[in-house]
Protein backbone atom coordinates (compact mmCIF):
# COMPACT_ATOMS: atom_id res chain seq x y z
CA UNK A 1 0.00 0.00 0.00
CA UNK A 2 1.29 3.50 -0.99
CA UNK A 3 -0.11 6.50 1.43
CA UNK A 4 0.76 9.91 0.88
CA UNK A 5 0.47 12.22 3.58
CA UNK A 6 0.60 16.30 3.26
CA UNK A 7 2.99 16.22 0.66
CA UNK A 8 4.79 19.27 -0.46
CA UNK A 9 7.16 20.28 -3.51
CA UNK A 10 8.71 23.50 -4.17
CA UNK A 11 10.83 24.52 -6.86
CA UNK A 12 11.84 27.87 -5.68
CA UNK A 13 9.06 30.39 -5.81
CA UNK A 14 6.63 27.78 -7.38
CA UNK A 15 4.63 25.65 -5.37
CA UNK A 16 3.64 22.68 -6.84
CA UNK A 17 2.37 19.93 -4.33
CA UNK A 18 0.61 22.26 -1.89
CA UNK A 19 -0.48 18.87 0.49
CA UNK A 20 -1.18 15.82 -1.12
CA UNK A 21 -2.95 13.12 0.28
CA UNK A 22 -3.50 9.81 -1.21
CA UNK A 23 -4.06 6.15 -1.13
CA UNK A 24 -3.19 3.29 -3.44
CA UNK A 25 -4.45 0.20 -1.83
CA UNK A 26 -2.22 -3.41 -2.55
CA UNK A 27 -2.96 -4.52 -5.61
CA UNK A 28 -4.74 -1.70 -6.96
CA UNK A 29 -4.47 0.19 -9.66
CA UNK A 30 -4.89 4.37 -9.30
CA UNK A 31 -4.89 6.56 -12.07
CA UNK A 32 -4.27 10.08 -11.26
CA UNK A 33 -5.59 12.87 -13.66
CA UNK A 34 -5.17 16.68 -13.86
CA UNK A 35 -4.25 19.67 -16.59
CA UNK A 36 -0.45 20.39 -17.03
CA UNK A 37 1.78 21.40 -14.55
CA UNK A 38 -0.68 20.35 -11.77
CA UNK A 39 2.28 18.29 -9.89
CA UNK A 40 1.07 14.63 -11.28
CA UNK A 41 4.57 13.62 -12.51
CA UNK A 42 6.41 15.25 -9.40
CA UNK A 43 3.93 13.25 -7.13
CA UNK A 44 5.30 9.95 -8.58
CA UNK A 45 8.88 10.85 -8.62
CA UNK A 46 8.68 12.14 -4.68
CA UNK A 47 7.12 8.67 -4.17
CA UNK A 48 10.73 7.13 -5.98
CA UNK A 49 12.86 9.64 -3.94
CA UNK A 50 14.19 11.53 -7.49
CA UNK A 51 12.62 14.55 -5.92
CA UNK A 52 12.53 15.29 -1.72
CA UNK A 53 9.49 16.17 -0.57
CA UNK A 54 9.54 19.36 1.51
CA UNK A 55 6.66 18.41 4.09
CA UNK A 56 4.87 15.13 4.42
CA UNK A 57 4.91 11.62 4.58
CA UNK A 58 5.50 9.15 1.90
CA UNK A 59 4.41 5.47 3.52
CA UNK A 60 5.15 1.90 1.23
CA UNK A 61 3.57 -0.67 3.19
CA UNK A 62 3.72 1.40 6.07
CA UNK A 63 7.36 1.85 5.99
CA UNK A 64 9.15 5.76 5.32
CA UNK A 65 10.52 6.04 2.21
CA UNK A 66 12.95 7.98 3.85
CA UNK A 67 14.09 5.18 6.35
CA UNK A 68 14.08 2.37 3.89
CA UNK A 69 17.31 1.11 2.00
CA UNK A 70 17.24 2.41 -0.86
CA UNK A 71 18.46 -0.41 -3.25
CA UNK A 72 16.12 -2.55 -1.42
CA UNK A 73 13.30 -0.03 -1.98
CA UNK A 74 13.88 0.60 -5.91
CA UNK A 75 14.30 -2.78 -6.33
CA UNK A 76 9.95 -3.00 -5.68
CA UNK A 77 9.48 -0.97 -8.22
CA UNK A 78 9.21 -0.79 -12.29
CA UNK A 79 8.65 2.92 -13.96
CA UNK A 80 7.52 3.10 -17.96
CA UNK A 81 8.35 7.14 -18.55
CA UNK A 82 6.27 9.28 -20.90
CA UNK A 83 9.33 8.80 -23.76
CA UNK A 84 10.48 5.76 -22.74
CA UNK A 85 13.74 6.97 -21.23
CA UNK A 86 15.47 3.89 -23.25
CA UNK A 87 18.99 3.98 -23.44
CA UNK A 88 20.84 5.07 -26.51
CA UNK A 89 23.64 3.41 -26.61
CA UNK A 90 22.04 -0.26 -25.76
CA UNK A 91 20.32 -2.93 -27.56
CA UNK A 92 16.72 -3.32 -26.81
CA UNK A 93 17.25 -6.54 -24.79
CA UNK A 94 20.16 -4.82 -22.91
CA UNK A 95 17.87 -2.11 -21.87
CA UNK A 96 14.92 -4.24 -20.88
CA UNK A 97 17.36 -6.69 -19.03
CA UNK A 98 19.21 -3.47 -17.40
CA UNK A 99 18.40 -3.94 -13.75
CA UNK A 100 19.15 -8.02 -14.52
CA UNK A 101 22.64 -7.26 -15.87
CA UNK A 102 23.63 -5.11 -12.84
CA UNK A 103 21.66 -5.00 -9.13
CA UNK A 104 21.59 -7.06 -6.63
CA UNK A 105 19.56 -9.25 -9.14
CA UNK A 106 22.31 -9.96 -11.10
CA UNK A 107 22.02 -12.84 -13.69
CA UNK A 108 24.42 -14.09 -16.84
CA UNK A 109 24.03 -12.43 -19.97
CA UNK A 110 22.07 -15.59 -21.49
CA UNK A 111 19.74 -15.80 -18.75
CA UNK A 112 19.46 -11.98 -18.72
CA UNK A 113 18.84 -11.93 -22.46
CA UNK A 114 15.98 -14.97 -22.50
CA UNK A 115 14.09 -13.27 -19.92
CA UNK A 116 14.52 -9.89 -21.98
CA UNK A 117 13.06 -11.89 -24.91
CA UNK A 118 10.45 -13.15 -22.94
CA UNK A 119 9.47 -9.98 -21.90
CA UNK A 120 9.32 -8.31 -25.18
CA UNK A 121 7.10 -11.45 -26.55
CA UNK A 122 4.72 -10.42 -23.32
CA UNK A 123 4.12 -6.50 -25.23
CA UNK A 124 3.70 -7.74 -28.12
CA UNK A 125 7.59 -7.54 -29.92
CA UNK A 126 9.16 -10.47 -31.68
CA UNK A 127 12.53 -11.71 -30.58
CA UNK A 128 13.99 -9.63 -33.87
CA UNK A 129 13.90 -6.13 -32.06
CA UNK A 130 16.22 -7.94 -29.46
CA UNK A 131 19.63 -6.85 -30.91
CA UNK A 132 18.12 -3.00 -32.71
CA UNK A 133 18.80 0.07 -31.08
CA UNK A 134 15.90 2.23 -29.29
CA UNK A 135 16.75 4.62 -32.37
CA UNK A 136 15.01 2.06 -34.88
CA UNK A 137 11.84 1.80 -33.58
CA UNK A 138 8.71 3.55 -33.90
CA UNK A 139 7.00 5.79 -31.18
CA UNK A 140 4.61 2.84 -30.10
CA UNK A 141 7.13 0.13 -30.23
CA UNK A 142 9.96 2.31 -27.83
CA UNK A 143 6.95 2.63 -25.64
CA UNK A 144 6.56 -1.59 -25.56
CA UNK A 145 10.27 -1.75 -24.41
CA UNK A 146 9.55 0.76 -21.75
CA UNK A 147 6.71 -1.16 -20.62
CA UNK A 148 8.86 -4.40 -20.78
CA UNK A 149 12.10 -2.96 -18.91
CA UNK A 150 9.30 -1.67 -16.29
CA UNK A 151 8.57 -5.31 -15.90
CA UNK A 152 11.58 -7.44 -16.30
CA UNK A 153 12.34 -7.61 -12.70
CA UNK A 154 8.96 -8.80 -11.72
CA UNK A 155 8.37 -5.47 -9.27
CA UNK A 156 5.88 -5.31 -6.61
CA UNK A 157 5.05 -1.43 -7.88
CA UNK A 158 4.84 0.10 -11.14
CA UNK A 159 4.28 3.65 -12.35
CA UNK A 160 3.02 4.34 -15.48
CA UNK A 161 4.00 8.31 -16.75
CA UNK A 162 1.69 9.38 -19.55
CA UNK A 163 1.93 6.07 -21.25
CA UNK A 164 -0.49 6.81 -24.23
CA UNK A 165 1.42 10.48 -25.10
CA UNK A 166 2.37 10.57 -28.62
CA UNK A 167 0.50 7.55 -29.76
CA UNK A 168 -2.39 6.83 -32.25
CA UNK A 169 -5.52 5.76 -30.83
CA UNK A 170 -5.11 2.23 -32.04
CA UNK A 171 -1.98 1.89 -30.24
CA UNK A 172 -3.10 3.78 -27.55
CA UNK A 173 -5.78 1.50 -27.32
CA UNK A 174 -2.88 -1.47 -27.52
CA UNK A 175 -0.55 0.10 -24.89
CA UNK A 176 -3.98 0.66 -22.42
CA UNK A 177 -5.19 -3.03 -22.77
CA UNK A 178 -1.39 -4.26 -21.87
CA UNK A 179 -0.65 -2.11 -18.80
CA UNK A 180 -4.39 -3.63 -17.79
CA UNK A 181 -3.55 -7.13 -18.48
CA UNK A 182 -0.18 -6.54 -16.73
CA UNK A 183 -1.07 -4.74 -14.03
CA UNK A 184 -4.19 -7.46 -13.45
CA UNK A 185 -1.97 -10.43 -14.29
CA UNK A 186 1.02 -9.64 -12.01
CA UNK A 187 -1.29 -8.21 -9.53
CA UNK A 188 0.79 -5.75 -8.93
CA UNK A 189 -0.02 -1.79 -7.53
CA UNK A 190 0.01 0.92 -10.13
CA UNK A 191 -0.41 4.20 -10.25
CA UNK A 192 -0.31 6.11 -14.00
CA UNK A 193 -0.60 9.26 -14.28
CA UNK A 194 -2.74 10.49 -17.38
CA UNK A 195 -4.85 12.92 -19.39
CA UNK A 196 -5.69 10.90 -21.66
CA UNK A 197 -9.43 9.43 -20.68
CA UNK A 198 -9.57 6.50 -22.20
CA UNK A 199 -6.53 5.08 -20.27
CA UNK A 200 -7.96 5.95 -17.06
CA UNK A 201 -11.17 3.86 -18.58
CA UNK A 202 -8.81 1.07 -19.39
CA UNK A 203 -6.37 0.95 -16.38
CA UNK A 204 -7.82 2.96 -13.31
CA UNK A 205 -9.48 0.52 -10.30
CA UNK A 206 -9.81 4.21 -8.68
CA UNK A 207 -9.03 7.92 -9.86
CA UNK A 208 -7.81 11.07 -8.31
CA UNK A 209 -8.07 14.67 -9.65
CA UNK A 210 -5.16 16.92 -9.20
CA UNK A 211 -5.85 20.49 -9.04
CA UNK A 212 -3.32 23.42 -7.72
CA UNK A 213 -1.21 20.77 -6.07
CA UNK A 214 -4.08 18.94 -3.99
CA UNK A 215 -6.15 16.14 -4.71
CA UNK A 216 -9.33 17.56 -5.19
CA UNK A 217 -11.55 14.94 -6.11
CA UNK A 218 -10.91 10.90 -5.68
CA UNK A 219 -13.37 7.71 -6.45
CA UNK A 220 -13.86 4.80 -8.60
CA UNK A 221 -14.72 4.55 -11.91
CA UNK A 222 -18.33 4.32 -11.61
CA UNK A 223 -18.04 7.38 -9.34
CA UNK A 224 -16.57 9.31 -11.41
CA UNK A 225 -19.54 8.89 -14.12
CA UNK A 226 -21.62 9.59 -11.91
CA UNK A 227 -19.95 12.97 -10.16
CA UNK A 228 -21.39 16.59 -10.57
CA UNK A 229 -18.12 17.72 -9.27
CA UNK A 230 -17.62 20.51 -11.65
CA UNK A 231 -13.57 20.66 -11.79
CA UNK A 232 -13.89 16.57 -12.44
CA UNK A 233 -16.78 17.03 -14.89
CA UNK A 234 -14.80 19.77 -16.67
CA UNK A 235 -11.70 17.98 -17.06
CA UNK A 236 -13.58 14.60 -17.93
CA UNK A 237 -15.52 16.37 -20.57
CA UNK A 238 -12.82 18.49 -22.07
CA UNK A 239 -14.54 21.96 -21.44
CA UNK A 240 -12.64 25.04 -21.71
CA UNK A 241 -15.47 26.99 -19.30
CA UNK A 242 -15.37 25.96 -15.80
CA UNK A 243 -13.86 26.37 -12.46
CA UNK A 244 -10.09 25.45 -14.11
CA UNK A 245 -8.86 28.30 -15.82
CA UNK A 246 -7.75 27.77 -19.01
CA UNK A 247 -5.38 29.94 -20.92
CA UNK A 248 -6.26 31.03 -24.08
CA UNK B 1 23.90 53.02 -9.48
CA UNK B 2 21.60 50.48 -7.62
CA UNK B 3 20.87 48.56 -10.67
CA UNK B 4 25.03 47.77 -11.64
CA UNK B 5 25.64 47.27 -7.70
CA UNK B 6 22.47 44.54 -8.01
CA UNK B 7 23.65 42.91 -11.24
CA UNK B 8 26.98 42.35 -9.20
CA UNK B 9 25.75 40.92 -6.52
CA UNK B 10 23.67 39.21 -8.83
CA UNK B 11 26.25 37.72 -10.99
CA UNK B 12 28.90 36.77 -7.43
CA UNK B 13 26.09 34.93 -5.90
CA UNK B 14 25.65 32.81 -8.97
CA UNK B 15 29.34 32.35 -9.28
CA UNK B 16 29.60 31.35 -5.45
CA UNK B 17 26.71 29.09 -6.21
CA UNK B 18 28.35 27.43 -8.81
CA UNK B 19 31.76 26.89 -7.39
CA UNK B 20 30.15 25.21 -4.46
CA UNK B 21 27.64 22.94 -6.56
CA UNK B 22 30.87 21.81 -8.46
CA UNK B 23 33.05 21.44 -5.22
CA UNK B 24 30.43 18.91 -4.02
CA UNK B 25 30.21 17.27 -7.32
CA UNK B 26 34.12 16.80 -7.49
CA UNK B 27 33.80 15.60 -3.79
CA UNK B 28 30.69 13.01 -4.74
CA UNK B 29 32.60 11.92 -7.86
CA UNK B 30 35.73 10.96 -5.55
CA UNK B 31 33.15 9.33 -3.04
CA UNK B 32 31.68 7.65 -5.94
CA UNK B 33 34.95 6.30 -7.26
CA UNK B 34 36.44 4.43 -4.05
CA UNK B 35 32.86 2.33 -3.31
CA UNK B 36 31.77 -0.24 -5.94
CA UNK B 37 30.30 -1.52 -8.04
CA UNK B 38 32.78 0.02 -10.84
CA UNK B 39 31.04 -0.69 -14.60
CA UNK B 40 34.17 -1.83 -15.79
CA UNK B 41 32.10 -2.05 -19.64
CA UNK B 42 31.50 1.80 -19.33
CA UNK B 43 35.11 2.67 -18.27
CA UNK B 44 36.38 0.67 -21.83
CA UNK B 45 33.74 2.07 -23.85
CA UNK B 46 34.82 5.41 -22.29
CA UNK B 47 38.50 5.02 -22.34
CA UNK B 48 38.47 3.88 -26.37
CA UNK B 49 36.23 6.60 -27.26
CA UNK B 50 37.90 9.14 -25.49
CA UNK B 51 41.94 7.74 -25.55
CA UNK B 52 42.02 6.08 -29.03
CA UNK B 53 39.61 8.21 -31.26
CA UNK B 54 41.08 11.16 -29.76
CA UNK B 55 44.70 9.96 -30.87
CA UNK B 56 44.10 11.35 -34.18
CA UNK B 57 43.49 14.88 -33.55
CA UNK B 58 46.02 14.55 -30.88
CA UNK B 59 49.03 12.93 -33.20
CA UNK B 60 48.09 16.06 -35.81
CA UNK B 61 47.95 18.97 -33.63
CA UNK B 62 51.33 17.88 -32.32
CA UNK B 63 53.01 17.21 -35.67
CA UNK B 64 51.90 20.50 -36.70
CA UNK B 65 52.83 22.07 -33.30
CA UNK B 66 56.40 20.59 -33.65
CA UNK B 67 57.18 21.59 -37.25
CA UNK B 68 55.97 25.26 -36.39
CA UNK B 69 57.71 25.37 -33.10
CA UNK B 70 61.10 24.17 -35.16
CA UNK B 71 60.75 27.03 -37.94
CA UNK B 72 60.15 29.73 -34.78
CA UNK B 73 63.00 28.77 -32.57
CA UNK B 74 65.16 28.56 -35.38
CA UNK B 75 64.12 31.73 -37.20
CA UNK B 76 64.35 33.34 -33.18
CA UNK B 77 67.56 31.33 -32.46
CA UNK B 78 69.48 33.24 -35.67
CA UNK B 79 69.06 36.60 -34.16
CA UNK B 80 71.60 35.23 -31.83
CA UNK B 81 73.37 32.68 -33.40
CA UNK B 82 71.94 30.16 -31.44
CA UNK B 83 70.36 27.51 -34.74
CA UNK B 84 71.81 24.49 -32.79
CA UNK B 85 69.41 25.05 -29.80
CA UNK B 86 66.26 23.77 -31.95
CA UNK B 87 66.07 19.60 -30.92
CA UNK B 88 66.38 20.15 -27.62
CA UNK B 89 64.37 23.37 -27.56
CA UNK B 90 61.49 21.42 -29.26
CA UNK B 91 61.61 18.59 -27.19
CA UNK B 92 61.47 20.28 -23.53
CA UNK B 93 58.84 23.27 -25.02
CA UNK B 94 57.01 19.78 -26.14
CA UNK B 95 57.11 17.81 -23.74
CA UNK B 96 56.49 20.46 -20.72
CA UNK B 97 53.80 22.54 -22.17
CA UNK B 98 52.86 22.55 -25.76
CA UNK B 99 51.99 18.57 -25.82
CA UNK B 100 50.39 18.12 -22.47
CA UNK B 101 48.17 22.00 -22.76
CA UNK B 102 47.18 21.47 -26.93
CA UNK B 103 46.56 17.74 -26.09
CA UNK B 104 44.62 18.73 -23.00
CA UNK B 105 42.50 21.66 -25.12
CA UNK B 106 41.99 19.55 -27.95
CA UNK B 107 40.70 16.42 -25.96
CA UNK B 108 38.36 19.62 -24.21
CA UNK B 109 37.06 20.37 -27.47
CA UNK B 110 36.32 16.91 -28.26
CA UNK B 111 35.25 14.82 -25.40
CA UNK B 112 33.72 17.61 -22.82
CA UNK B 113 31.46 18.51 -25.42
CA UNK B 114 30.43 14.71 -26.21
CA UNK B 115 30.35 14.09 -22.22
CA UNK B 116 28.45 17.00 -21.56
CA UNK B 117 26.01 16.52 -24.95
CA UNK B 118 25.63 12.70 -24.26
CA UNK B 119 24.67 13.37 -20.60
CA UNK B 120 22.71 16.57 -21.17
CA UNK B 121 20.03 14.87 -23.47
CA UNK B 122 19.94 11.68 -21.09
CA UNK B 123 19.07 14.07 -18.36
CA UNK B 124 16.60 15.77 -20.39
CA UNK B 125 14.76 12.81 -21.99
CA UNK B 126 14.37 11.04 -18.04
CA UNK B 127 17.13 8.69 -18.96
CA UNK B 128 19.43 9.52 -15.72
CA UNK B 129 15.93 9.81 -13.59
CA UNK B 130 15.27 5.75 -15.50
CA UNK B 131 19.02 4.95 -14.24
CA UNK B 132 17.75 5.81 -10.95
CA UNK B 133 14.63 3.90 -10.65
CA UNK B 134 16.64 0.79 -11.88
CA UNK B 135 18.96 1.02 -9.09
CA UNK B 136 21.80 2.32 -10.80
CA UNK B 137 23.21 5.47 -9.51
CA UNK B 138 24.84 7.83 -12.00
CA UNK B 139 27.11 8.73 -11.16
CA UNK B 140 28.89 5.52 -10.62
CA UNK B 141 27.61 4.64 -13.94
CA UNK B 142 27.93 7.77 -15.96
CA UNK B 143 30.84 10.04 -14.24
CA UNK B 144 33.17 7.65 -12.70
CA UNK B 145 33.58 5.77 -15.82
CA UNK B 146 34.55 8.90 -17.56
CA UNK B 147 36.65 10.73 -15.58
CA UNK B 148 38.42 7.17 -14.27
CA UNK B 149 39.18 7.18 -18.73
CA UNK B 150 39.98 10.39 -19.09
CA UNK B 151 41.98 10.68 -16.55
CA UNK B 152 44.21 7.37 -17.49
CA UNK B 153 43.81 8.25 -21.09
CA UNK B 154 44.76 11.76 -21.17
CA UNK B 155 48.95 11.22 -20.37
CA UNK B 156 49.43 8.56 -22.68
CA UNK B 157 47.57 10.68 -25.53
CA UNK B 158 50.25 13.85 -24.46
CA UNK B 159 53.40 10.95 -24.33
CA UNK B 160 52.34 10.10 -28.08
CA UNK B 161 52.04 13.45 -28.95
CA UNK B 162 55.24 14.65 -27.05
CA UNK B 163 56.75 12.11 -29.41
CA UNK B 164 54.54 13.22 -33.04
CA UNK B 165 55.96 16.77 -31.86
CA UNK B 166 59.34 15.71 -31.72
CA UNK B 167 59.06 13.40 -34.90
CA UNK B 168 57.04 17.21 -36.40
CA UNK B 169 60.04 19.29 -35.29
CA UNK B 170 62.40 16.52 -36.57
CA UNK B 171 60.88 16.07 -40.20
CA UNK B 172 60.97 20.24 -40.60
CA UNK B 173 64.74 20.13 -39.26
CA UNK B 174 66.49 17.67 -41.53
CA UNK B 175 64.11 18.92 -44.37
CA UNK B 176 63.74 22.84 -44.07
CA UNK B 177 66.41 23.34 -41.94
CA UNK B 178 69.41 21.55 -43.23
CA UNK B 179 70.29 19.56 -39.64
CA UNK B 180 72.15 16.57 -39.69
CA UNK B 181 69.69 13.57 -38.78
CA UNK B 182 71.90 12.46 -36.36
CA UNK B 183 73.30 15.46 -34.85
CA UNK B 184 69.18 15.82 -34.09
CA UNK B 185 68.41 13.37 -32.61
CA UNK B 186 71.19 13.05 -30.21
CA UNK B 187 70.57 16.82 -29.53
CA UNK B 188 67.11 16.09 -28.62
CA UNK B 189 67.72 12.88 -26.74
CA UNK B 190 70.83 14.31 -24.38
CA UNK B 191 69.14 17.58 -23.33
CA UNK B 192 65.77 15.51 -22.77
CA UNK B 193 65.01 14.39 -19.01
CA UNK B 194 62.94 11.69 -17.73
CA UNK B 195 61.04 14.87 -15.42
CA UNK B 196 60.39 16.39 -18.41
CA UNK B 197 58.18 13.67 -19.87
CA UNK B 198 57.02 12.83 -16.36
CA UNK B 199 55.36 16.30 -15.85
CA UNK B 200 53.78 16.67 -19.37
CA UNK B 201 52.24 13.10 -18.39
CA UNK B 202 51.11 13.91 -14.76
CA UNK B 203 49.79 17.79 -16.38
CA UNK B 204 48.25 15.98 -18.89
CA UNK B 205 46.27 13.82 -15.76
CA UNK B 206 45.17 16.54 -14.59
CA UNK B 207 43.87 18.04 -18.03
CA UNK B 208 41.49 14.40 -17.95
CA UNK B 209 40.11 15.02 -14.99
CA UNK B 210 39.39 18.71 -15.48
CA UNK B 211 37.98 17.43 -18.54
CA UNK B 212 36.10 14.44 -17.84
CA UNK B 213 34.47 16.47 -14.96
CA UNK B 214 33.40 19.29 -16.86
CA UNK B 215 31.64 17.50 -18.96
CA UNK B 216 29.55 15.36 -16.45
CA UNK B 217 29.23 18.25 -14.55
CA UNK B 218 27.57 20.62 -16.75
CA UNK B 219 25.87 17.59 -18.66
CA UNK B 220 24.07 16.15 -14.90
CA UNK B 221 23.10 20.19 -14.27
CA UNK B 222 21.82 20.69 -18.05
CA UNK B 223 18.18 22.13 -18.48
CA UNK B 224 15.65 21.25 -20.63
CA UNK B 225 15.47 21.40 -24.29
CA UNK B 226 17.47 21.59 -27.11
CA UNK B 227 19.29 24.91 -26.01
CA UNK B 228 19.87 23.66 -22.51
CA UNK B 229 21.85 20.68 -23.85
CA UNK B 230 23.45 23.31 -26.14
CA UNK B 231 24.06 25.75 -23.71
CA UNK B 232 25.72 22.75 -20.87
CA UNK B 233 28.21 21.94 -23.72
CA UNK B 234 29.35 25.30 -24.48
CA UNK B 235 29.97 25.80 -20.73
CA UNK B 236 31.38 22.35 -20.70
CA UNK B 237 34.23 23.06 -23.75
CA UNK B 238 34.71 26.71 -22.02
CA UNK B 239 35.41 26.33 -18.34
CA UNK B 240 37.46 23.21 -19.37
CA UNK B 241 39.44 25.09 -21.53
CA UNK B 242 40.12 27.80 -19.07
CA UNK B 243 40.27 25.52 -15.84
CA UNK B 244 42.73 23.39 -17.95
CA UNK B 245 44.99 26.87 -18.47
CA UNK B 246 44.74 27.86 -15.27
CA UNK B 247 46.08 24.52 -13.81
CA UNK B 248 49.06 24.53 -16.01
CA UNK B 249 50.06 27.51 -14.83
CA UNK B 250 49.50 26.43 -10.97
CA UNK B 251 51.82 23.09 -12.15
CA UNK B 252 54.15 24.69 -14.09
CA UNK B 253 55.11 26.74 -10.80
CA UNK B 254 54.85 23.82 -8.47
CA UNK B 255 57.35 22.03 -11.04
CA UNK B 256 59.88 23.86 -12.03
CA UNK B 257 59.95 27.38 -10.14
CA UNK B 258 63.05 27.34 -8.70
Amino acid sequence: MIQLQNVHKSFGANHVLRGVDVTVEKSKSLVIIGGSGTGKSVTIKCILGLFKADRGKILVDGQDINTADRDAFLSRFGMLFQGGALFDSLTIWQNVAFRLLRSRLKKSQDEARLIAIEKLRRVGLQPDVADKFPAELSGGMQKRVGLARAIAAEPEIIFFDEPTTGLDPIMSCVINDLIREIVVEMGVTAITITHDMSSVRAIADRVAMLHEGKVCWSGSIQDMNQSDDPYLSQFINGRADGPIKAVR
Amino acid sequence: MISTLALIGRNTLSASATLGRLALFILATLRHTIGGPFYIREFWVALVQIGWLSLPVVGLTALFTGGALALQIYAGGARFSAEAVVPSIVAIGMTRELGPVLGGLMVASRVASSIAAEIGTMKVTEQIDALVTLSTNPMKYLTVPRVAATTLAVPFLVAIGDAIGIMGGYLVGISRLGFNEAAYLKNTVDFLEYWDILSGMIKGAVFGFIVALMGCYYGMNSSKGAQGVGTATKSAVVAASVLILAANYVLTEVFFSA
